[in-house]
C-alpha cells in the first residue's frame, strides 16, 4: 500500500548563504501509513515545527520531497492547493489566530475557502463543532468571549471542518489542565475514527505522547534520531536523555526497579502496562 | 511563622461585558503563604489561579476583603512600587518578557527603572545572572536562545529587583523536557539557597510534588491544601475537580483498587520503586 506519507531526505537550510545560515533538516526521511498516530519529540530547536510545515507545502525545502499518498506534493499549483487541504495543520496555540465575529464563522471559513456549498459548509461545521464537544450555544458568541480551553476547540474545529486525511497538531495541549488535555486528545481519536484520518501530534509531554501516538518520530538536530513504537523509544532512556529528552515518569520507575534488583520488563510507559506488569510478577511470585 | 502573602476573605468578579452580570471568581478565599516556603498552585483552567496570582502583586485589586503583601495592603496605592518590586512575576511565554537585544540589558531593565545606582544594577545583574546559570550568555541575543534560557533570563529580570517572592505563572508550559527542568531546578535552588518565596503555577502535577506545599483550587475554592504527599493521597477528590495526579501515585491507586496494599504517597521515583519491590519481595516471601 502506498503510505499517506512519505519525506524523501527533506533538507531545509534557513537564510542560506548569509553568516545566519542554519540547518533546519538535515536529510529527513520516513513514511506514515494511513490510519496511523505518530507522535513527534525532539527538544527546542530539534527541527519539529520546520518538518511539520513542510508536509502541506507551507516552507518549501532546500532539497527532498514529500509526497502525499504516492503524489509530489509540489507537482503543480493545484497539487499544492489540494495538500494544504488534505493536510490539514493547527499550529501552536492556535486561538490566537481566531478572527472572526462568531464561533460558527470562524470555523467555516476553511470549508468556505474550499468552494464548497453552503449545504455542505453548514453540514461540515456542525460536524465538527460536535467532534470538539462545542454546544449550539456558544455557536453564535464571538470567539473571543469565550475560555482558554474553548478557543483551542474552536481552532482546531476550524480545521477538521476541512475534513483533512492527514492532522497534524502542534502541541494541541498546551497550556490546558489535566481534563482539558484528555477531552481534546479524545476528540482526535474520535475524528480519526470517524474518517480513517491519520494524526501526528508533536509534543513535550511524554506520558501523553506515550499513551495515545503508536508511533514515535525523535528528531534531533534536523535528523530522524528513532522512528519506532513507544516502547522500543522508551527503551532508549539514557539516549533521549543525552537529546535533552526523557522517559515517562512510569517508565523511570520500571528502570529504577530493575535497578533496585527486581526482575521486571522495562519497557512500560503507560499506566495501564505498569499496573499489568506488576500484576503478573506478583502473580509469578506467587506461584514460583 | 512570618507570612509573606496573605489573602483575607478575598472577593473578586470580573467586571461584565456587554452589561451582563460581572463574572465571580472568589467569595470569600482566605489563603496565607509562609515566608520561605515553596507553593504549588493547581487548579483546572478557569478555577482562579492566574487571577489569585495577580492579586498577589496588585495587577488586580481585590472587590471584598483584602490582601496583604509583607504586611502591605495591596489597596495602599502609595504602596505600589514597593509591593511590585517585592512580589516579582514571571509568566508562560517567555517571549512576551523579554524587551532588550542583549540578555544583560533586559536583566537590568527592573533595577533601573527602580532608579538603582548604575554601580549597583552592575553587580546585581552579573549576580542575578549567575543565580540562573546563564552569565556566561549575558552578551548573547535573547531571541536566538532557547525557550528554557529565555525563560531563566526573565526569572533573573525578576531577582534583579531583590524581591522577597516570586510568583511564577506556568512557566514551564512552552517549554520542552530539558528546559523545564532548566526552569525547575533554578526554581528550587532560589527557596533553598536564597530563601526566596516561591508560589509556582502548574498544571503538571510532577512539579507541584516538587514544593514544600499544594493547594489545589477549583471555582475559585480551595478543594485541597497540605504537603504534596498530603495532597495527592486524595486522588478522588482531585479527580473529581478536573485535576489528576503524579503517574506515581496513580500506578499505586490503580494496584490498591487491584487488591494491593501501597503507599499512596510514594511520590518520587525512587519511593515509588522502593515501595513497590518491598510489595513485589512479600509477596514471593509469603509463599
Amino acid at each position: 500500500m502506498t503510505p499517506i506519507i512519505e519525506v524523501v531526505d527533506l533538507k531545509h537550510v534557513y537564510s542560506p548563504g548569509t553568516p545566519f545560515e542554519h540547518k533546519g533538516l538535515d536529510g529527513v526521511s520516513f513514511r506514515v501509513e494511513r490510519g496511523q498516530t505518530v507522535g513527534i519529540i525532539g527538544h527546542t530547536g530539534s527541527g519539529k515545527s520546520t518538518l511539520i510545515q513542510h508536509l502541506n507545502g507551507l516552507l518549501k525545502p532546500t532539497s527532498g520531497k514529500v509526497y502525499l499518498d504516492g503524489t509530489y506534493i509540489l507537482k503543480d499549483k493545484q497539487t499544492t492547493r489540494n495538500a494544504r487541504f488534505r493536510v490539514g495543520l493547527v499550529l501552536q496555540y492556535p486561538e490566537y489566530q481566531l478572527f472572526e465575529e462568531t464561533v460558527r464563522a470562524d470555523i467555516s471559513f476553511g470549508p468556505k475557502n474550499m468552494g464548497l456549498s453552503d449545504a455542505e459548509v453548514k453540514k461540515r461545521v456542525e460536524a465538527a463543532a460536535a467532534c470538539v464537544g462545542l454546544t449550539e450555544a456558544l455557536m453564535e458568541k464571538s470567539p473571543f468571549d469565550l475560555s482558554g480551553g474553548q478557543k483551542r476547540r474552536v481552532a482546531i474545529a476550524g480545521v477538521l471542518a476541512m475534513e483533512p486525511e492527514v492532522l497534524i497538531l502542534d502541541e494541541p495541549t498546551a497550556g490546558l489542565d489535566p481534563k482539558g488535555r484528555a477531552d481534546i486528545l479524545e476528540n482526535l481519536k474520535v475524528y480519526q475514527r470517524q474518517k480513517n484520518a491519520t494524526l501526528m501530534i508533536v509534543s513535550h509531554s511524554m506520558e501523553e505522547i506515550a499513551s495515545f501516538a503508536d508511533q514515535l518520530l525523535v528528531l534531533q538536530k534536523g535528523r530522524v534520531a528513532m522512528y519506532d513504537t513507544p516502547a522500543e523509544v522508551f527503551k532508549k532512556a539514557a539516549a533521549l536523555q543525552e537529546m535533552g529528552l526523557a522517559v515517562p515518569q512510569i517508565t523511570q520507575v520500571f528502570l529504577r526497579l530493575k535497578e533496585l534488583g527486581v526482575d521486571i520488563d522495562t519497557d512500560v510507559y503507560t499506566t495501564g502496562y505498569g499496573l499489568k506488569t506488576i500484576l503478573a510478577k506478583k502473580e509469578g511470585a506467587g506461584h514460583a | 511563622m512570618e507570612h509573606s502573602l496573605q489573602a483575607e476573605n478575598l472577593s473578586f468578579a470580573y467586571p461584565a461585558t456587554d452589561g451582563g452580570t460581572p463574572i465571580p471568581v472568589f467569595e470569600g478565599l482566605d489563603l496565607t503563604i509562609e515566608k520561605g516556603s515553596f507553593v504549588a498552585i493547581l487548579g483546572h483552567n478557569g478555577s482562579g489561579k492566574s487571577t489569585l496570582a495577580k492579586h498577589f502583586n496588585a495587577i488586580l485589586l481585590p472587590v471584598c476583603g483584602r490582601v496583604c503583601v509583607f504586611g502591605m495592603d495591596t489597596k495602599d496605592e502609595e504602596l505600589l512600587l514597593e509591593i511590585r518590586r517585592n512580589v516579582g512575576m514571571v509568566f508562560q511565554n517567555p517571549d512576551n518578557q523579554i524587551v532588550a537585544n542583549v540578555v544583560e540589558e533586559d536583566v537590568a531593565f527592573a533595577p533601573e527603572n527602580l532608579g538603582v545606582e548604575p554601580k549597583q544594577i552592575r553587580r546585581r545583574v552579573d549576580e542575578a545572572l549567575k543565580q540562573v546559570g546563564m552569565y556566561e550568555y549575558r552578551t548573547h541575543a535573547p531571541h536566538l536562545l532557547s525557550g528554557g534560557q529565555k525563560q531563566r533570563i526573565a526569572i533573573a529580570g525578576v531577582i534583579a529587583m531583590r524581591p522577597e517572592c516570586i510568583v511564577l505563572d506556568e512557566p514551564t508550559a512552552m517549554l520542552d523536557p530539558k528546559g523545564r527542568e532548566e526552569v525547575l531546578q533554578t526554581i528550587l535552588q532560589l527557596n533553598r539557597d536564597h530563601g526566596m518565596t516561591v508560589v509556582l503555577i502548574t498544571h503538571h502535577m510532577e512539579e507541584a510534588a516538587l514544593a514544600d506545599r499544594v493547594v489545589a483550587m477549583a471555582n475559585g475554592k480551595i478543594v485541597c491544601d497540605g504537603t504534596p504527599k498530603q495532597v495527592f493521597s486524595q486522588v478522588e477528590k482531585l479527580e473529581a475537580v478536573g485535576l489528576t495526579v503524579p503517574a506515581t501515585t496513580r500506578l499505586l491507586y490503580e494496584l490498591n483498587k487491584a487488591g494491593m496494599n501501597l503507599p499512596l504517597d510514594a511520590l518520587s521515583v525512587e519511593e515509588c520503586a522502593q515501595a513497590l519491590k518491598e510489595a513485589l519481595n512479600q509477596s514471593s516471601a509469603a509463599e
